[in-house]
């Protein structure tokens, strides 16, 4: 099990799912206005991914191909519901913040690409942990586009007051675009090109390169 | 007739799929290269929608919803705790018929959007829109115009967006931003343009 580590690491920086392959990312915008929302996704998005990955992988012998993605997707539903039951019943406060985006799991692109991907050709532990891998590599954008826009929208994080507001008679004037959807996006935007100049070999190619100007611009210029 | 048509005008442009509640962007974003095959997937979605939505609200006020199966004599039963499989389950069976009665009735239509139908179920917006629609407890007639105007707003989005990128892939982009950055950052501007709807009042 030398790669046990590689496995549980990649998907946070190296093959971000959210930065590199674009999955799961309806839920990441949605439930990242407060750090404790967000939280709470993370950790229902890990354990609904590790644990389905884990299960499937245990029945991948059995499941027929033609009928797989339906197998998956109760196992991934009924998982769904015990987070979804648990959270109603532990913090309901939570629960109606998030609204429909726990049960929004379920079509979550994470958990089916890693059970496709992963769990169907891999044992059960290996798969256990790349579900939480993954999970964790989720977790690492929602919490740092959560950061952002908690302390800058509202001047709290965990809603423990950070930046005074002025209306608090501190000084911090809280920027309300950032509690808006287009600020989600914007902030993902930036994360990709920060990762991206981190490691630049996950810069995309570009489709049309613009010719090099010739020397003299008399004969082949413009485009 | 004005309160649906108001529904309608919210659910396509206030409360977009895609630019206010951030549903179905992973097809959103991975579909939107070219302007045809976006209106293909935006004329699936939407036709999926307009069946699913009013199917599951039939599905939750006659069998799920707590005391629902009072017509067949149980008073007292709430499965409203099934909702999640049994919405998934009717879109999954739905849209595998859909696949199967286009194939077999209508080649042409099933041609153009036959690569699109099988996405369509793992796509975060359909079921989006039927947990709304529980949520929000609509009755069968708002559940349908529901359906087709969240559909419609999806569609308009994801077409919106093919046509920008389209014009983008000539731009001379800075390499980190290049494809899924600067496609976010667009994104980001259309949902601003978006919210400019909020504030009407219908």
């Amino acid at each position: 099990m030398a790669d046990t580590k590689s496995i549980l690491t990649t998907p946070i920086f190296d093959n971000n799912p959210i930065a590199l392959q674009i999955l799961g990312i309806c839920s990441a915008l949605a439930v990242t206005t407060s750090m404790a929302n967000a939280m709470v996704m993370c950790v229902a998005l890990t354990l609904v991914t590790a644990f389905s990955s884990f299960f499937i992988s245990i029945i991948r012998k059995q499941i027929p191909s033609s009928i797989r993605i339906i197998v998956q997707m109760t196992i991934i539903a009924s998982l769904v519901i015990l987070v979804d039951q648990v959270l109603k019943a532990v913090a309901y406060d939570v629960s109606k913040g998030l609204s429909v985006f726990v049960g929004l799991i379920i079509t979550n692109c994470i958990v089916m690409g890693r059970a496709e991907a992963f769990a169907m050709s891999n044992p059960p532990v290996p798969s256990f942990l790349d579900g939480i891998g993954n999970g964790l590599g989720y977790s690492a954008v929602l919490l740092f586009v959560a950061t952002i826009r908690e302390l800058l929208g509202a001047g709290t994080w965990f809603g423990i007051t950070i930046l005074q507001p002025v209306t608090d008679g501190g000084w911090y004037i809280p920027n309300g675009l950032l509690l808006l959807p287009p600020s989600a996006f914007f902030i993902i935007g930036l994360f990709i090109a920060i990762v991206r100049i981190w490691k630049p070999e996950q810069v995309e190619d570009a489709e049309f390169v613009m010719k090099p100007q010739s020397k003299g611009m008399v004969h082949g210029g413009g485009h | 007739m004005g309160h649906y048509v108001s529904l309608f005008i919210t659910s396509v442009f206030i409360e977009n799929m895609a630019l206010a509640y951030f549903l179905g962007m992973c097809t959103f974003l991975a579909v939107s290269k070219k302007v045809s095959t976006a209106i293909g997937l935006g004329v699936a979605v939407i036709v999926v929608m307009a069946i699913t939505v009013p199917l599951n609200n039939l599905l939750f006020q006659f069998i799920l919803k707590s005391g629902a199966l009072a017509w067949a004599g149980f008073p007292d039963i709430d499965l409203s705790f099934l909702g999640l499989l049994s919405y998934i389950g009717l879109i999954a069976a739905t849209v595998q018929i859909l696949e199967m009665f286009l194939d077999k009735f209508v080649p042409s239509l099933y041609n153009a959007l036959g690569v699109f139908l099988p996405l369509i179920t793992v796509n975060c917006a359909i079921l989006g829109g039927v947990l709304f629609m529980v949520e929000r407890d609509y009755n069968f007639s708002e559940s349908v115009v529901y359906g087709v105007g969240a559909g419609f707003g999806w569609a308009l989005a994801i077409t919106a967006l093919a046509g920008i990128r389209e014009k983008l892939k000539y731009s001379d982009i800075p390499a980190p931003l290049r494809g899924l950055g600067i496609t976010f950052i667009t994104v980001g501007l259309m949902s601003l343009g978006f919210m400019s709807f909020g504030g009407m009042s219908i």
